[in-house]
């Protein structure tokens, strides 16, 4: 697999090993209304984005609509060319190379198991597909690996002629699992997996995805905008808002002792079923974000409840603070008692 | 916060439901999409109907308002609304409360403004249909509530079309329209699902203000259990049609009772759960298909308690305490043992 | 992992997904069963197998030869009419041709031309449509330019000039009649397909590695394809007409070739003596395209449902 030249040889290490995914310093530029004659007006869905991935951990990226989550994800499934920066899996740089190269190696669970899966076609031709594409095996052993795969996620191998109008959002996720799976891919990137799916069926999806993990030492990157979900399944959580990630971290200390006051407002609004806790009252004001006019300074200040008179002026620099990552002003001053 | 009733347990109901059944001609047979489905709310009272997809809780809803589809029958021994009986209506009395004593917000604030007229003229057109009156006293009103609910610059706002708000302040507009005559009921379907979690709890906060303001009664839909827990003073667990179990929020929520409220309250996340140390339960199976003959309790497919009885007996409500009941032939001390662990 | 945990395994995560007893009838077989209680499409389809039939078998079928003139039975009366006699079921023309006859081989004429026209005409605008709905930006300006350049034509003028300037063959008429109409496959196709193109299942295609060909010979087209069909179906309707009105006009095909709007145009000489001469050819023209347009709309009710949801 070393046979990709080396153009990037920066690549991390950790223990001697590459990471699983390394992402550095991606920027994803997009020009609205640009047209023959105008430039158009530039829009940072991705800004100088950072993230780090160990072998068989789970990152979570949580963020709000608009905050450039799926932009990232297109970015890191190879769909579409960054502006600037580097992916590396395992080591291996994955700028320049063609989709059908990442296609082998990141692989894609989407949110909705209704859109996702093409109507007019089986589910054994739907996890065979990749296969196809890809010219691996005799049309025997790529049989054999489809029937492998159905039953490593739970589908009854007699559904393998089916189609998808006949099937339930959660047996269509596990269709959707099993294709992204049928590659044997290092990392899956799951946008909001369990969100368009029953209560009782997201637990089943994402049982299954632990599983999965645990058996295959897979590496997710798992979208999220439900905070309960991303507490359950993930080691890492980076919190992004309007392109970049203002708080990264081990998920016990992101979710536990938030830094950042975005952080700590999504936090707030975190509705656990305790009739005995009301409506939480979450601090922000209701000034859409607007990516194409960012605000000038710390992009949150608008809407943060700390904001000083510096957010608006200067934007805040990456500081690391008990381990994690943040981008806040509060946590510049050297005598700077963190307020939580 | 709950705790503390918004509402007075002696006032009359606003709306009073009681067996309401809605079958549906399909081409397999007779769909029994709501069955049986009794409930009352009263002036400032929060009742959640909660349930998956397919639980019937939407059209219940839908019911109510009589907006089924063509090929679906409504019956129901009694739908009191404010002292009228709903089901004898003509079509005309009945537009004639839509909208303007029974509010309704639906999940997609999107499509449920239409995207070629400006918002001020939106809300102006349902209050001159119901209230009459002129134009200038119309803009007048939007004006004003739009201010209550928050909206920072009410004039300017009214003069924009739908695609030019984002997703919260659509919702608000939803909320402003409905609050342009002055509603007794509001009927919330999913009104939040759509929006980011931080905008959840304004929009849910708005309306928990304005229900205290104006003594309406809300019934809310929705899936999201942690909302329901939140916001309910009662709720109504909805499955394959019939409620399995109802009871104030607390009792619902500290005792769940019925084996599909505990599995679905063992399916979502506590804080503090992880999936390398405690395993999230699960519910297998599916729904049963509602088509034709039901016969015995609607969950044993899928229920780790079932036995002979629970396919052919009449399981019907029964009290867990006051106020508390579930549908399920076995007593409640006998799920105590798989009780969930949770701090 | 060991084979047998590894199995072990799988089994006990089919068996927390074992909804599997309710197995829905499979899309095609909803399919059939609509189509089977679909009025409209049956009788459509019914008609026009009829008219392919003798189409095919107008050789068979046909009582004379259509170009046979018998001058002295020189505009014979139908079987209903005074005169009328069993030999000449449908009468004889100005020169005494057998109307029956000639129908027939018109009837061969007409689905022919329609046909193939309908089929260039859907080659050409779903590729059209399909590369500006699928790649969007400049070959997506270029596709609509060149769609609002073909709305602007003048059908009907263009094709009466170029059938005058190159005269009247047949494979001239099926080239110029699908050149001519394929802006609704084209503007049906681009609208559907930029809807699709945003849906998850070409993004998961595209990240399996697909190239654009692939994704769009085998996850867009098979989408397509029912709205294709009913646009063929309106499409070979629309051409039934223009090539009768043409070959009235004398711009269509020329005589003696049987052409049901070639009879009309012979007949109108004699309207007001023998009015079958017109209504026979007119009432052929009128049952099927009715037809055709009946089949179309059937097999839009009938495919339509299927695949949402």
């Amino acid at each position: 697999m070393q046979s990709e030249e080396d153009k990037y040889p920066q690549a991390q290490q950790v223990d001697g090993k590459p990471l699983a995914l390394d992402i550095q310093h991606l920027t994803q530029v997009f020009h609205i209304g640009k047209t023959w004659l105008n430039e158009g007006k530039p829009l940072r869905a991705v800004d100088d984005v950072s993230l780090q991935v160990r072998n068989g951990e789970v990152l979570a990226i949580v963020g709000e609509s608009g905050c450039g989550k799926t932009t990232l994800s297109r970015l890191m499934l190879g769909l579409q060319k960054p502006e600037s920066g580097a992916i590396y899996v395992n080591g291996q740089a994955l700028v320049d190379v063609d989709r059908k190269a990442f296609a082998r190696r990141v692989q894609p669970v989407f949110q909705d198991p209704y859109s996702s899966l093409n109507p007019r076609r089986t589910i054994g031709e739907i996890i065979m597909d990749p296969l196809l594409i890809h010219d691996i095996g005799t049309l025997e052993e790529q049989r054999q690996r489809v029937e492998e795969t159905m039953a490593k996620v739970g589908l009854p191998h007699r559904m393998i002629n089916s189609y998808p109008s006949q099937m339930s959002g959660g047996q269509r996720q596990r269709v959707a699992i099993a294709r992204a799976l049928v590659m044997k891919p290092e990392v899956l990137i799951c946008d909001e997996p369990t969100s368009a799916l029953d209560v009782s069926v997201q637990a089943q999806i994402l049982n299954l995805l632990q599983e999965l993990r645990n058996e295959l030492n897979l590496t997710y990157i798992f979208i999220s905008h439900d905070l309960s979900v991303v507490e359950y399944m993930a080691d890492y959580v980076a919190v992004m808002y309007l392109g970049r990630f203002v708080e990264v971290g081990p998920a016990r200390d992101v979710l536990e002792r938030p830094k950042h006051p975005y952080t700590q407002a999504l936090l707030g609004s975190v509705l656990t079923p305790d009739p005995e806790l009301g409506l939480p009252d979450i601090d922000l004001g209701r000034g859409f974000p607007d990516p194409l006019n960012p605000p000038p300074g710390c992009r949150f200040h608008p809407r943060c409840p700390k904001a000083m008179a510096v957010c608006s002026q200067k934007e805040p620099e990456k500081l690391t603070v008990d381990g994690t990552e943040v981008e806040c002003h509060l946590y510049a001053k050297e005598d700077a008692d963190i307020p939580v | 916060m709950s705790g503390a009733h918004h509402y007075n347990p002696d006032d009359p109901p606003v709306l009073e439901v009681e067996d309401l059944s809605v079958d549906i001609k399909v081409p397999a047979g007779t769909l029994h999409a709501v069955n049986k489905v009794s409930f009352s709310v009263r002036p400032g009272e929060t009742l959640s109907l909660v349930g998956e997809s397919g639980c019937g809780k939407s059209i219940t809803s839908l019911a109510i308002m009589r907006l089924l589809p063509k090929a679906a029958r409504l019956s129901a021994s009694k739908i009191i609304f404010d002292g009228q009986d709903l089901a004898a209506l003509s079509e005309k009395q009945m537009a004639r409360l839509r909208g303007n004593r029974i509010g309704m917000i639906f999940q997609d604030p999107m499509t449920s403004l239409n995207p070629v007229y400006r918002i001020g003229d939106q809300l102006e057109e349902i209050y001159l249909r119901h209230k009459g009156g002129g134009r200038r006293e119309a803009r007048e009103r939007a004006e004003y509530l739009l201010e209550k609910i928050g909206i920072i610059n009410p004039t300017q706002r009214l003069t924009q079309f739908p695609h030019q708000l984002s997703g919260g302040l659509r919702q608000r507009m939803m909320i402003a329209m409905m609050l342009m005559c002055d509603p007794k009921l509001i009927i919330a379907d999913e009104p939040t699902t759509a929006l980011d979690v931080t905008v959840q709890v304004q929009i849910l906060q708005l309306l928990r203000s304005l229900q205290e303001e104006f003594r309406m009664a809300l019934i809310l839909i929705t899936h999201n259990l942690g909302v329901v827990a939140r916001m309910a003073d009662h709720v109504a667990v909805m499955y394959a049609g019939q409620v399995v179990e109802k009871g104030s929020s607390a009792d619902v929520f500290r005792h769940p009772t019925h084996p599909y409220t505990r599995g679905l309250l063992e399916c979502i996340p506590h804080p503090g759960q992880s999936a390398t140390r405690n395993k999230l339960g699960s519910i297998p199976g599916i729904v049963p298909s509602l088509v034709g003959r039901i016969d015995g309790c609607t969950f044993r497919n899928r229920c780790n308690y079932a036995f002979g009885d629970c396919a052919t007996a009449q399981v019907g409500l029964r009290d867990v305490e006051d106020g508390h009941s579930y549908r399920c032939l076995l007593p409640p001390e006998t799920f105590a043992a798989g009780k969930l662990e949770k701090a | 992992m060991t084979d047998a945990t590894q199995t072990a395994a799988d089994a006990k995560r089919r068996d927390s997904a074992s909804d599997f007893d309710t197995l829905a009838p499979s899309p095609r077989e909803l399919m059939r069963r609509r189509a089977c209680s679909h009025w409209g499409l049956i009788i459509g389809l019914s008609i026009i197998a009829i008219f392919l039939l003798v189409a095919i078998f107008a050789g068979v079928l046909a009582p004379h030869d259509p170009y046979a003139q018998t001058l002295s039975h020189r505009l014979a009366d139908p079987v209903w009419g005074p005169k009328g006699s069993w030999n000449h079921i449908l009468g004889t023309d100005a020169l005494g041709r057998d109307v029956l006859s000639r129908l027939m081989y018109g009837a061969r004429l007409s689905l022919y031309i329609s046909f193939t026209a309908a089929l260039i005409a859907a080659v050409i605008g779903v590729s059209l449509g399909i590369a500006g709905g699928y790649f969007g930006g400049k070959i997506d300006s270029l596709v609509v330019y060149i769609i609002n350049v073909k709305l602007a034509l003048p059908v009907f003028l263009v094709a009466l000039s170029i059938a005058a300037i190159t005269g009247g063959t047949v494979t001239v008429m099926i080239l110029l009649l699908g050149f001519l109409t394929w802006d609704r496959y084209a503007i049906v196709t681009r609208s559907l397909t930029q809807q699709m193109r945003d849906q998850d299942f070409i993004m998961s295609s595209l990240a399996a590695g697909s190239s654009h060909m692939r994704i769009i010979f085998r996850d867009i087209l098979p989408n397509l394809m029912n709205h294709i069909i009913v646009i063929v179906s309106l499409d070979m309707a629309v051409i039934i007409l223009i090539e009768a009105a043409l070959s009235f006009l004398g711009l269509g095909i020329r005589p003696p070739t049987p052409s049901w709007g070639l009879m009309i145009s012979e007949a109108r000489a004699m309207m007001f003596f023998k009015p079958h001469l017109i209504m026979v050819p007119g009432i052929a023209i009128f049952i099927l395209v009715m037809a055709i347009n009946m089949a179309g709309d059937g097999i839009r009710d009938v495919t339509a449902p299927e695949g949402r949801g």
